[in-house]
């Protein structure tokens, strides 16, 4: 389609909209990823915390503090 | 009461984030691509401004979403300071990024909207100068988050610069407004809002939205569990000692 | 109250004797002054036009930079703990710390912008109305550099850093300062009232939101 004259305007605008939108996810889901594979690591370690977040076996966490 | 004692408790909140996060990703891709549609084939050209009209959905979307994270932040600032709560620190934290990305988008768009249209990038008007400086906070708290190791203190900090912000926006707002009708006369043009150019903007409006509520779930829960990989590694290391 | 001055009196002995920090200030004042016309060119009817906006630059730049070490002396020897415990709430600590630190520094740039004015061509209503807005708007400055001051004794590390946070908030201060003063200069002189009682409204406010701040920031610090 025909965008006139302006049309280098429009598409930069939906460009960078586009590029820092998709930066922002990737770097968020990037940061996420390394979380998740450091504390899988620190577990495979059997290093635990103190208030043991496992939700399938938790007796009272604040019983037990 | 209610909701928010309910996600107070940051295991909590990971499982409730957990199961929205799918569908608050889908809706959001829903609605932008159905915008998407409205935005180019579905709607026509303005017949004051042209094409450029096409900016109107994804400017103001951004600029709004900018100040709601503004907005959130005060509110988790508040929630540090009175209340002590972890999950404020972590929102406050999670959102600050988002919130400069948007502003940043908010100036771009609204220059490339404003040279066609006004025939200049930028005025001096009030919502300009107050939107800049509102990314030069975002742009600030970030830096502080990055400066403070210490992540309770780096939030108690943050909040208080984000309040004397929350207080301070309005006057520079205020007193811009009254230093640019004093200088210059408002020529900025107001868009005439045609029924053809609604649905495309809500639509864009409400795919930003679940966008935001997406990205910072999915950054609040990075920033939960990089605690817990923090905490364990203090007992890691207290347990080898 | 009798600690409250006392902090005040404080305040200003210690920033004569260290390193004549008044004079430093106006030292730096004058060279804000005198570097502008090199940049703008020495037309006399432009820098009394401009003359108001580059005095009240160089107070704000001269305000927020002596603030940034403030706190931390009294950090570092303890006396911030000392003050917390002599019983006066740290917000009294903070505005007291506020007042003698602008008696010491702001003050000698009031009194000190008309001899500055002369060199841009500044006329005497023009000098007069600038000492005013002076005398009201550099409290608001000070307490919002304080602010700053605060936040660097929390923060501690990254001078350059706070100085950015904190400059924008002095947008209004300066704003409603300089239309007061280009009132006069450049008329219509009716339009001198508004942005003036603004100009007393914003110190005002920043005479409560100051200390809440600093002492916010101090307290966020320390824990």
């Amino acid at each position: 389609m025909d965008l006139g004259d302006h049309a280098g305007f429009i598409i930069g605008g939906y460009l960078a909209s586009f590029v820092v939108i998709v930066g922002l996810i990737v770097l968020s889901v990037n940061q996420s990823r390394k979380a998740r594979a450091r504390l899988a690591e620190l577990e495979a370690r059997g290093v635990r915390r103190r208030s043991e977040a496992r939700p399938a076996a938790r007796p009272a966490p604040e019983a037990k503090a | 009461m209610g909701i928010t004692t309910t996600l107070a408790n940051p295991t909590r909140f990971m499982s409730y984030s957990g199961k929205i996060l799918p569908v608050t990703w889908i809706l959001a891709l829903v609605l932008i691509v159905a915008g998407l549609y409205y935005a180019f084939p579905g709607s026509p050209p303005d017949y004051q401004m042209g094409e450029v009209v096409r900016l109107m959905y994804v400017h103001p979307q951004a600029a709004w979403l900018a100040m709601l994270t503004y907005v959130l932040m005060a509110v988790a600032a508040l929630g540090t300071i009175i209340w002590r709560h972890p999950l404020a620190d972590v929102l406050q934290k999670a959102a600050a990024p988002i919130g400069a990305a948007f502003a940043l988008l908010g100036l771009v768009t609204g220059m490339l909207w404003g040279q066609p249209t006004w025939g200049t990038y930028w005025v001096w008007d009030a919502r300009l100068t107050s939107f800049l400086i509102l990314f030069i906070m975002f742009l600030g708290l970030i830096a502080i988050w990055a400066t403070v190791e210490d992540p309770g203190r780096a939030a108690r900090i943050a909040a208080i610069l984000t309040l004397v912000g929350a207080v301070n926006l309005p006057i520079i707002y205020f007193s811009v407004q009254i230093w640019s009708t004093l200088h210059q006369p408002q020529g900025v043009l107001q868009g005439q809002t045609d029924a053809h150019f609604l649905p495309p903007m809500f639509l864009m409006l409400g795919g930003y939205t679940f966008l935001f509520i997406s990205i910072l779930l999915l950054r609040m829960r990075t920033e939960i569990l990089g605690r817990r990989v923090r905490s364990m590694q203090l007992t890691s290391v207290g347990a080898e000692a | 109250m009798k600690a409250f001055l006392a902090i005040v009196r404080q305040t200003i002995t210690v920033s004569f004797r260290s390193g004549g920090g008044p004079l430093v200030g106006l030292i730096f004042f004058l060279s804000v002054v005198i570097v502008v016309p090199f940049g703008v060119g020495p037309d006399l009817n432009l820098l009394s036009r401009i003359g108001p906006a580059i005095i009240w630059i160089g107070a704000l730049l001269a305000t927020l930079l002596g603030l940034d070490r403030l706190f931390q002396d009294d950090r570092d020897d303890g006396s911030l703990d000392q003050l917390q415990m002599a019983g006066l709430p740290l917000e009294f600590v903070v505005l007291a710390k506020a007042a003698g630190h602008w008696i010491a520094t702001g003050l000698p740039l009031v009194i000190a912008a008309p001899v500055f004015g002369l060199f841009l061509n500044l006329s005497t209503a023009a000098m007069g109305v600038l000492v005013l807005t002076l005398l009201v708007g550099t409290p608001a400055l000070t307490l919002i550099g304080v602010i700053g001051g605060a936040l660097m004794v929390a923060i501690r590390r990254g001078g350059m850093l706070v100085a950015v946070l904190v400059l924008p908030f002095a947008i209004p201060v300066l704003i409603f300062g300089v239309l007061a003063v280009s009132a006069i200069v450049v008329g219509p002189a009716d339009s001198f009232g508004l942005p003036f009682m603004l100009l007393c409204a914003t110190t005002l406010l920043a005479i409560v939101v100051g200390p809440v701040a600093g002492a916010g920031a101090i307290r966020a610090g320390r824990e």
